[in-house]
């Protein structure tokens, strides 16, 4: 299957106008519920609720504010999309009704599309991890999903979080909550071929929309 | 005297008569009050208690009546005797209902009801009832001044009503600003779009209206005389002058805008450069088309700046808000967008405020593509054919340069108000002092050359125009009575008294037009205008003692009082508002009202039954405003907010009507400590009068000097600023000032005599 898409459009280089209509425009044509972004009244109550809010580099407001102000690069190579835990704290509350979390996940994808997302940032890793795993068959295999998160800095890292987690593991498998042999073979739904089918169908509706590069 | 006979009614209901011991309370009112006839009953506020009252006054020869029972401001349908002079001795909520309950309480409780009904007694034997104002005129015409938005709704709202209009109109021809504009923001649902500004419908209505004379091209020449009689000259641009008269007057000479050249850090005077009343005309100009630069330009980008020269704190431009130009710009950049969603429009804005519907106008505008950024503008700069806006973006925190084919200054608005009657007092005065002294040195007072020509020319002694308030804004009672200048009978309406936005104005507009009409209904009965409304009291002044001084000519807060030409005072009852500010300046005391002068109050204070210095019984006086202190008194009571039961309050009209003799009086007769409660003072005053609050504590100023003289400590006197709702806050007041008293000791005055 192929990788959550880091097809690399590299779309137009960022020195965008400032202030402009532009990122704006681009944002509303490919990014999932973009057409909010211009309705943000910059109350900031967003911002003082995310509990991660203090901890990112950009907080929803001010992703916000920087589309508009056309900051194109410094948007989709950031890191602040990733960091979001879809808490919805922001969604309950932002007085304007904007879909923050939506907005924040389609930014995200859209960056990633692009082949602008940060490199090595762990929920980026763990989104394609993820993805990859559950498109392969249409089955989360957690044994492999969580081996292949061990095991994607290195062997020794990987032996290493093994051996920790391995008190955790017996417990689970213990419990009859962990199968071990799903590790080699794994089981697959019923009718992988629909799920194959379904997803093909769903990359078509996706191309449909205006390519990345305008 | 022979013919008066004084009455008292006591009450015994709302369980009065359980707590109270009414033999003594009769026995007070007989002996000392001087009562001759004493009546006890159970529910006087019944239909019974009152018929037995009027039985008196009708039969029995009664002329004057003293109601112990509840306050002054409780059942006054009940106690109602418009021919007969009463006193309400206030026993319900200024005794029963405050002092602490149980038998240990009994002496000093029953000893402030004696108090207060000896107070009533002394009260009652000095009031008459008002015999009617002489200066009653029945002129119910109204004039107009200014034909824009909101000269038209008052001028229409009036005649509508069924009174005469006059309207009077500077320009040769109606509308005012509104007249320029291409669009006015959305009044109605859904507030989605500008709309049309309806002027010219409002217009015709108004020409055609039989009851509405227009004036055009005209300014008033001279304005004199009093509601229901003011004399107008109507003078036309070619110097013929018509004389009319009218009964009230409202002043609705509108706003000019804050004039660019005084913004060249924003670029005022670049050609890529304008206000938002110039944007109004390219874009009426453009009639719906793509809007272009005066110069021809055109243009794809254009930046709103807001506050330009507005809410300014350094003193150099408007400190105010001007409230409507953050709708305006979000209307201007719709006509941006409408005509083509290509051109980029930026709003920089510190704060946005859009008052009424204007959030879902906001929200219009954010739909359209129109981008919004919390930014501080630090200049504008010429950049090739267009302009750089170099501002600090307040969410992103860094510094950017912007460049634009056209900047849209959000400039504020500048009050019509006239001459500045402050400073021509200032000037006059300067003018007598270098006329008695040697050759005077320049004056930084500015020369009649800077003032603005007057709007409505005032014969009046105090200046030919209303007074303002701050920032040039004529003063009108913004948090009681909005339209209520500090001239009778004349009101200001729309952006000359604050600033606001055209649906504000037409509201303004409507409320100044009523007002009007109630102010010559009044003024045809001779009575009062608000605050109270219907008194037919008027202050009466013996002319024979009167020093000339002109401190009632000078601190009438409603310039009611001119001089005639020996300096004596004149006094123009349908001016007057009945504050007593007049009574409380005069030195030699000549002025009085038939029912509230110097002695109704000053012999309640010698009434007292003086319990001597050894007794721990002290005795504080407190003048409290009828307006808000006093409720506020009444208010502690019903909510049984006990407070020290040595303390003996009297209603005044304003602090301004409190004579500094009845403070020295009270020293001088052994009381312990005088309390005064008024209302705010200062730019935002709450002083139903304006100024009385002020006046009286420019006046307090001076009491200490008299305590010294008295070897009396400075805490003996003491005022406060009370609100209507501060009802808790005044039983503490109180309680506080009872402890002072405690700590230094009673009055060495006592027994003196
Ligand atoms: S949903 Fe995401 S952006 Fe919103 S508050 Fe939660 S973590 Fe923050
Ligand atoms: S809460 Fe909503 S309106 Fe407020 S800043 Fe966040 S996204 Fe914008
Ligand atoms: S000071 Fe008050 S009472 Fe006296 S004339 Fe003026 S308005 Fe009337």
């Amino acid at each position: 299957m192929q990788a959550l898409r880091t097809t690399g459009h590299q779309g137009i280089p960022a020195v965008a106008a400032r202030y402009r209509n532009n990122f704006l425009k681009e944002v509303e044509a490919h990014v999932e519920d973009g057409e909010w972004v211009k309705m943000c009244m910059q109350c900031g109550v967003c911002a003082g609720s995310c509990p991660f809010g203090p901890h990112w580099e950009h907080p929803p407001q001010e992703i916000f504010m920087m589309i508009r102000a056309g900051k194109r690069d410094e948007v989709l190579k950031s890191d602040a999309m990733w960091m979001c835990t879809s808490c919805y704290n922001c969604v309950v509350r932002c007085p304007r009704k904007l879909p923050i979390t939506q907005i924040m996940h389609g930014i995200a994808s859209y960056a990633q599309e692009l082949g602008l997302a940060p490199k090595n940032q762990p929920t980026r890793d763990f989104s394609i991890q993820f993805w990859n795993n559950c498109t392969k068959t249409g089955r989360v295999n957690e044994m492999k999903l969580t081996v292949g998160l061990y095991f994607k800095d290195g062997l020794v890292s990987g032996i290493k979080q093994v051996m920790n987690m391995l008190p955790v593991a017996i417990g689970l498998i213990k419990a009859g909550r962990l199968n071990p042999f799903e590790l080699i073979s794994g089981h697959s739904p019923k009718d992988q071929k629909g799920i194959a089918a379904m997803l093909k169908k769903a990359r078509a509706i996706e191309a449909q929309r205006a390519p990345a590069t305008h | 005297m022979a013919d008066n006979k004084f009455a008292a009614y006591l009450c015994a209901g709302c369980g009065l008569g359980e707590v109270l011991d009414f033999e003594t309370l009769e026995k007070v009112a007989k002996r000392e009050g001087k009562m001759q006839v004493i009546k006890r009953h159970d529910f006087l506020c019944s239909a019974e208690g009152v018929q037995t009252i009027r039985d008196d006054i009708a039969n029995e020869g009664v002329t004057h009546v003293l109601i112990g029972a509840c306050s002054r401001r409780a059942k006054t349908d009940a106690f109602d005797f418009p021919q007969t002079p009463m006193a309400r001795a206030n026993l319900r909520e200024g005794v029963l209902w405050v002092v602490a309950p149980g038998t240990d309480h009994d002496e000093v409780r029953q000893e402030m009801a004696d108090d207060y009904i000896r107070m009533g007694c002394a009260e009652l034997k000095k009031m008459a009832v008002p015999a009617g104002n002489p200066d009653c005129a029945s002129n119910k015409r109204i004039l107009v001044v200014g034909g824009g938005m909101t000269g038209l709704t008052a001028a229409i709202e009036a005649a509508e009503t069924g009174y005469e209009v006059l309207l009077v109109e500077k320009q040769a021809q109606l509308g005012g600003w509104a007249a320029k504009l291409h669009k006015r923001v959305p009044f109605r649902e859904p507030y989605a779009e500008p709309q049309d500004t309806g002027l010219a419908e409002l217009i015709a209505r108004v020409e055609a209206h039989p009851k509405i004379g227009v004036h055009l091209a005209s300014t008033l020449a001279e304005t004199a005389g009093a509601p229901g009689r003011f004399a107008v000259k109507i003078a036309t641009e070619s110097g013929a002058v018509t004389q009319e008269t009218v009964g009230a007057i409202i002043q609705a000479s509108g706003f000019s805008t804050y004039d660019l050249a005084k913004l060249p850090e924003l670029g005022g005077g670049l050609p890529g450069v304008v206000d938002q009343a110039g944007l109004e005309q390219l874009a009426k100009a453009a009639d719906g088309g793509a809007i272009q630069r005066a110069d021809g330009q055109a243009v794809n980008s254009v930046v709103f700046v807001q506050c330009a020269g507005q809410r300014d704190e350094t003193g150099t431009h408007l400190p105010y808000c001007s409230g409507h130009c953050c709708a305006t710009s979000v209307k201007q950049a719709m006509y941006f967008k409408d005509a083509n969603p290509d051109v980029d429009t930026v709003v920089l804005y510190t704060d946005l405020r859009m008052p009424g519907m204007g959030e879902d106008f906001y929200r219009s505008a954010q739909t359209k593509g129109v981008i919004f950024t919390k930014g501080k503008v630090s200049t504008v700069t010429a950049a090739g054919s267009g302009c750089n806006v170099n501002f600090r973006d307040l969410i992103l925190n860094e510094e950017v340069t912007l460049g634009a084919d056209l900047v849209v200054l959000a400039t504020g608005q500048v009050p019509n108000s006239g001459v500045n009657i402050d400073l021509v007092v200032e000037l006059a005065t300067e003018e007598q002092a270098s006329g008695d002294q040697a050759p005077a040195e320049a004056t930084p007072v500015a020369t009649p050359v800077d003032l603005p020509p007057s709007i409505l020319n005032l014969t009046y002694r105090q200046g030919p125009d209303l007074p303002q308030l701050k920032a040039g804004l004529t003063d009108s009672h913004f948090i009681c009575f909005p339209y209520e200048t500090r001239r009778t009978g004349i009101y200001a309406a729309g952006p000359v008294r604050r600033p606001m936005d055209m649906l504000q104005a037409t509201d303004d507009a409507t409320g100044a037009a009523l007002k009007a009409i109630q102010a010559v209904e009044n003024a045809a009965l001779g009575r009062a205008a608000h605050p109270r409304s219907g008194d037919l009291s008027y202050p009466i002044v013996r002319l024979e003692g009167c020093t000339q001084c002109k401190r009632c000519t000078v601190e009438c807060p409603f310039g009611a009082i001119d001089e005639d030409e020996r300096r004596f005072p004149v006094f123009n009852e349908s001016r007057c508002r009945r504050c007593g500010t007049c009574m409380g300046a005069c030195p030699v005391r000549v002025i009085s009202f038939e029912n509230y002068s110097v002695d109704t109050v000053g012999s309640q204070i010698k009434s007292l039954d003086m319990p001597d210095e050894f007794s721990e019984r002290p005795r504080i006086l407190l003048l409290a405003c009828e307006n808000d202190a006093y409720p506020a008194l009444d208010m502690a009571g019903l909510s049984r907010t006990l407070y020290s039961a040595f303390v003996r309050a009297i209603p005044v009209r304003c602090l301004g009507s409190v004579n500094t003799i009845w403070i020295t009086d009270a020293l001088n007769s052994g009381w312990d400590g005088v309390m005064l409660m008024g209302c705010k003072r200062g730019d935002d005053y709450q002083c139903h009068f304006v100024k009385g609050s002020e006046l009286a504590h420019y006046r307090l100023s001076k009491i200490d000097d008299t305590l010294k003289q008295l070897s009396l400590e400075t805490e003996r006197v003491a005022s406060y600023e009370v609100a209507i709702t501060d009802s808790q806050r005044v039983a503490a007041l109180i309680n506080d000032y009872a402890e002072t008293i405690k700590r230094i000791g009673m009055s060495p005055m006592k027994g003196f005599n």
